[in-house]
């Protein structure tokens, strides 16, 4: 039996062949691999939620403080905001703090997971373990959420790229959004081609999303790109699991995304020399951060 | 196509805030720290490229320390490394360079150990983590890393390259990797040998006695 997929289109046959869900073909994947057994990939996969848990409750028990100074403490001012009627909802609103936490606790150099990278890795932990706490999901449950999220990354980064320095932000965010969309689609009883969808109209959202990070580090726009992108995969998830499905299919947009990518300049794939980070108070906190290196500027 | 892995998508585990720029450093200080193979007095790190634009933001300074006190980049303690070097008896000091490197991430490790011996490593974090050693004691290399490494000192002279891999073999140790680097016909030379599987320290006594023309050899 060969479990490997290049394209939605094969992932969704192998589910309908042998009528399984995203997650198992996922891991029926990894196994067929040969690098870890079954138990092995289980135990990696239960320490991967293992630090995304105490990467959220770090970020939304602990006030934060980026090494540069400059970021931190916003996540759990939203958490506690979100019990108070807020206009996303309470949930949206705590799935967008716990986003925000976990790439606050990166900038302030704590762990997390890559998921798909640092700097989108509030998304796929923020929107599965705040929906678990809100729907009593198990942790099996949530770990076939992240195999299912697994599938969607790698169609992306076999098909297009997961990396901002390739494809700017829709890349990294937006690749996110896209596999917690899909992980919660299949752990709500969604189809596969529910979850695809879902992913789907995660990416059309962001496509085209640049990658200017300030001062080239990983905190503006990143963390609170990272609460948009929570939100981004709650509404396409709900979308699809109403009803609505993607005009366009997935491996299309996949296919559409990338091109997009390719066609960013430089300066917005993560280069920091365009968009937010060419702006004066851009360019004004860059100067700030060389000083404190003891780089010289070029008008020092 | 690239074959990825599931872990691949959904990991690494990683202190902070950046692949290259935080866990990078953190593997280009271990693999130093490794080939330096012994207590270091002083280190002094020199970055250069973005390394040295931005490395305080992304605690690359911290990272690095903490590669060469042996932590790995899910280690919690990465961003206390400094505090923890000075705890353990090590002057660190770093100098961030504006010269122009070939690389953007980029740094040149000199360290001293209680002996007087120095060592030299220039090493640069090339993406998603992932490290290339360049240069050890000005002698090109390109070491990644990822497998378990041996390096071998040894004169440049017939056979040297075929007793080492032949004892290797009789040691059922299969070698990924092969480069060899050399100063100039029949002066110093390296051996860079990435292997499967670890090679024990009982494994580098039987090459060394087996093996004459072998100077210094040790595993990174």
């Amino acid at each position: 039996m060969d479990w490997n997929f290049s394209s939605g289109a094969q992932l969704l046959q192998l589910c309908r062949e042998n009528d399984v869900r995203i997650s198992q073909v996922m891991l029926e994947r990894e196994i067929a691999r040969g690098e870890l057994t079954k138990e092995q990939i289980m135990q990696e996969m239960q320490k991967n939620l293992d630090v995304m848990r105490e990467s959220v409750d770090k970020g939304l028990n602990e006030k934060m403080r980026s090494i540069s100074q400059l970021t931190g403490g916003e996540a759990m001012r939203l958490f506690r905001y979100a019990d108070f009627e807020p206009f996303s909802g309470t949930n949206t609103c705590r799935a967008a703090a716990a986003a925000m936490a976990v790439v606050e606790v990166n900038a302030a150099m704590g762990r997390i997971v890559a998921a798909p990278t640092a700097g989108a890795s509030g998304i796929l932990p923020a929107v599965l373990l705040e929906s678990a706490l809100d729907r009593g999901w198990s942790d099996e449950q949530i770990i076939d959420g992240l195999f299912c999220a697994g599938a969607i990354g790698l169609l992306f980064a076999e098909n297009a790229t997961i990396s901002g320095a390739a494809g700017g932000c829709q890349a990294e965010t937006g690749v996110a959004a896209a596999m917690a969309a899909a992980a919660i689609v299949e752990i709500s009883g969604g189809s596969p081609e529910q979850s695809l969808d879902a992913a789907a109209i995660a990416i059309k959202n962001v496509e085209g999303l640049v990658c200017d990070p300030v001062a080239g580090l990983v905190e503006c726009p990143c963390i609170k790109r990272n609460a948009m992108g929570a939100a981004n995969a709650l509404l396409c998830a709900d979308m699809t699991l109403c009803g609505i499905t993607s005009l366009i299919p997935f491996d299309e947009v996949v296919a559409a995304m990338y091109a997009v990518g390719c066609d960013m300049r430089p300066e917005y794939r993560e280069t920091s020399k365009g968009g937010l980070a060419a702006t004066p108070t851009g360019k004004a906190i860059l100067k700030h951060i060389r000083r404190a290196s003891g780089v010289r500027n070029d008008d020092d | 196509m690239e074959d990825f892995s599931l872990f691949d998508i959904i990991g690494p585990r990683m202190t902070g805030p950046s692949s290259s720029h935080t866990a990078g450093a953190v593997r280009i200080g271990y693999v130093a720290g490794r080939i330096i193979g012994s207590d270091i007095d002083e280190v002094r790190f020199t970055l250069y490229g973005s390394f040295a634009e931005t490395g305080k933001g992304h605690g690359t300074d911290k990272a690095l320390v903490a590669g060469i006190l042996g932590f790995q980049p899910d280690d919690v303690r990465i961003s206390d490394a400094l505090k923890l070097a000075r705890e353990k008896g090590i002057c660190v000091d770093f100098a961030y360079s504006d010269e122009p490197a070939e690389h953007p991430n980029t740094v040149r490790i000199d360290a001293v150990s209680p002996t007087g011996k120095r060592t030299e490593v220039l090493g640069r974090s090339i993406g998603g983590g992932n490290i290339l050693i360049t240069e050890i004691n000005n002698m090109e290399v390109e070491l990644t890393g990822e497998y378990p490494t041996i390096i071998v000192q040894h004169d440049d002279v017939l056979g040297v390259i075929a007793d080492v891999s032949r004892v290797l073999a009789q040691l059922d140790v299969n070698i990924a990797y092969m480069r060899v680097f050399r100063h100039g016909k029949g002066r110093d030379a390296f051996m860079c040998i990435e292997t499967d599987t670890p090679v024990t320290a009982d494994m580098l006594e039987i090459i060394r006695r087996l093996c004459s023309d072998v100077k210094t050899l040790f595993t990174v």
